[in-house]
């Protein structure tokens, strides 16, 4: 692996900060202000859902509970992101910090970093580095001298499950138990961890956190759009000459985006992931922003050279092995949209049945139990639809290669 | 297995359990403890993990079928896994995938006659921006070439 860059330029996340910064304001501050000034960002989650960070910790904070968990989502298993792996590895200090703040404003003592299996080799250097903030008093008992301020961080290692992502998969997990989603509601907020009141948050929303902490809210809004406040960590990775992460302001528009990391003859762009929406050509001038395009920052660059159905099958094979088998939507429709796929490959299709697909993929997003089955037929959908003309007409007369 | 193995095991897996504690929600650190010594978690294992964690050793199985990393059957000394997702796809991951099948001599799902590589895809490993990449074990190598890959591989 290549050694990760160490000066990373970027206006919020990658802007100056110094170790101990945020959990030292924090220390002095009550737990009302902190929580106004996360409400005065506007800060939503980062892993793509963008629900409300201020709103999802008032819910856990007026939850009576003797026991409250903070729990830092880094089970990074999208394609195509990979930001938390460097917000890990290079910014310890703002994720960790994160969760200290988001522990003290909550009122929880205990908080668990779940990293992915994947992420194994990043273990010696995060232990180090909780290590450390508890000589400097920024983790443990009485952290800053403050008698009370109590916050202890453990990180437990997941084994190589995409749908422990979803929250409260990852919670399952986390207590012993095989990754299936639960019902929501309840909420983790109420009842989570050991269904104890729990937030769950992504590993940029509280690197986030602890920017917003020390320079304050009103400074945070300053960037991106009126509804989408701060900045993005965006994965790019496919035909380009630069890829890598890039810290942009919300309200960038995709055409931008190519432009910054030199891709060229592109043909569409993959926003989210294998669960988000794939944009041809005449989409290039919309916006990445909760308002537009939402998204946890995944962005895969396909050129002119790349074959659309090979990229969709793909992504049906990701979630065929991924979909936890739970529901059925989930677990049959994935196999049915990837051997429709087959078909469109094979040309032994009919327009007929693929209709039908597109039907069952509809069905699947409003049914399926979790984020997953909801998610993983928009590639199809949005394959299939903006890219029609070269899947049954053009490219060799409807010919795929295998 | 000889009974001195057996003990030892369940010492072990004791000591585990002392040290994460006896508590359901310990039981995936203390399986991937024991697959990182033993490279899979034996029958003997899971029931004795299941007896002292105070449940039944099907929930045990249970989640070890259910994640990816962890296995009831015995593997290879190594494991590799290549990513096949779809950016690590796009930048030549077919032709690192065929020189190792044909480097070792085995198919992907299989081990090596010498018990030292187990071969496996992986889904993303977040390596997008320096594909294809590949974990052996839980080092992460990007930047793949066949010569490359091979090339890591013999040093295994």
């Amino acid at each position: 692996m290549e050694n990760e860059k160490t000066n990373r330029v970027g206006s919020v996340i990658f802007s100056e900060y110094e170790r101990g910064e945020a959990v030292k304001k924090a220390a002095e501050m009550s737990r009302e202000d902190i929580l106004g000034e996360i409400k005065i960002s506007s800060l939503k989650g980062r892993g793509g859902a963008g629900f409300p960070t201020s709103t999802k910790w008032m819910l856990t904070a007026a939850a009576k509970s003797d026991e409250k968990y903070v729990i830092c989502n880094a089970d990074e298993g999208e394609p195509g992101t990979f930001k938390d792996r460097v917000l890990l590895l290079e910014y310890p200090k703002l994720v960790f910090e994160g969760m200290v703040v988001a522990g003290k404003t909550i009122g929880a003592k205990v908080g668990f970093l779940y990293l992915r299996g994947e992420y194994e080799y990043m273990l010696k250097s995060l232990h180090d580095y909780l290590s450390e903030m508890k000589q400097d008093q920024l983790l443990g008992k009485s952290i800053c001298g403050k008698e009370g301020f109590d916050f202890d961080i453990q990180i437990r290692l997941g084994s190589g499950a995409y749908i422990c992502g979803e929250e409260t998969a990852l919670i399952e997990s986390l207590e012993g138990q095989r990754g299936e989603a639960r019902n929501r509601p309840p909420f983790p907020v109420s009842t989570g961890y050991k269904n104890k009141p729990t937030t769950v948050n992504n590993v940029e929303t509280l690197a986030a956190v602890s920017q917003i902490v020390t320079k304050g809210g009103e400074w945070y809004k300053t960037y991106g759009t009126n509804k989408s406040s701060g900045s993005k960590l965006f994965s790019v990775s496919g035909d380009c000459k630069k890829p890598g992460v890039y810290e942009l302001p919300w309200g960038t528009k995709i055409s931008e985006l190519l432009k910054l990391v030199e891709a060229e003859k592109t043909k569409a762009v993959q926003v989210g992931g294998a669960s988000g929406v794939c944009f041809p050509k005449s989409q290039f001038e919309r916006t990445l922003a909760y308002e537009d395009i939402s998204t946890g920052g995944s962005i895969i660059i396909f050129n002119e050279s790349r074959d659309m159905v090979k990229v969709l099958k793909n992504f049906m094979e990701f979630f065929v092995e991924e979909s936890c088998g739970q529901c059925t939507p989930c677990r049959i429709g994935n196999v049915k949209l990837l051997e429709g796929v087959e078909m469109i490959e094979d040309k032994t299709f009919t327009f007929n049945y693929i209709n039908k697909l597109k039907e069952l993929g509809k069905t699947m997003q409003v049914s399926s139990k979790c984020g997953l089955g909801q998610s993983s037929p928009n590639s199809f959908l949005s394959i299939l639809e903006n890219f029609s003309e070269e899947i049954f007409n053009g490219r060799n007369g409807g010919k795929h290669e295998k | 297995m000889l009974v001195v193995e057996k003990n030892s095991l369940t010492e072990e897996i004791e000591e585990l359990v002392a040290h994460y504690g006896n508590d359901r929600a310990s039981l995936l650190p203390i399986l991937q403890d024991v697959q990182r010594k033993h490279s899979y978690i034996s029958d003997y294992a899971q029931q004795e993990i299941a007896r002292v964690l105070d449940i039944h050793p099907v929930e045990v199985y249970g989640v070890i079928s259910f994640y990816s990393f962890l296995y009831s059957k015995p593997m290879g000394r190594n494991i590799v896994r290549l990513c096949q997702t779809i950016t690590c796809d796009l930048q030549g991951k077919k032709a690192v995938a065929e020189a190792i099948e044909r480097e070792l001599g085995i198919k992907f799902g299989g081990t090596t006659k010498d018990n030292r590589i187990t071969l496996e895809y992986a889904n993303c490993l977040g390596m997008c921006d320096q594909g294809p990449a590949m974990l052996i074990n839980d080092k992460v190598y990007s930047y793949l070439t066949p010569e490359k890959a091979v090339e890591i591989l013999g040093e295994v």
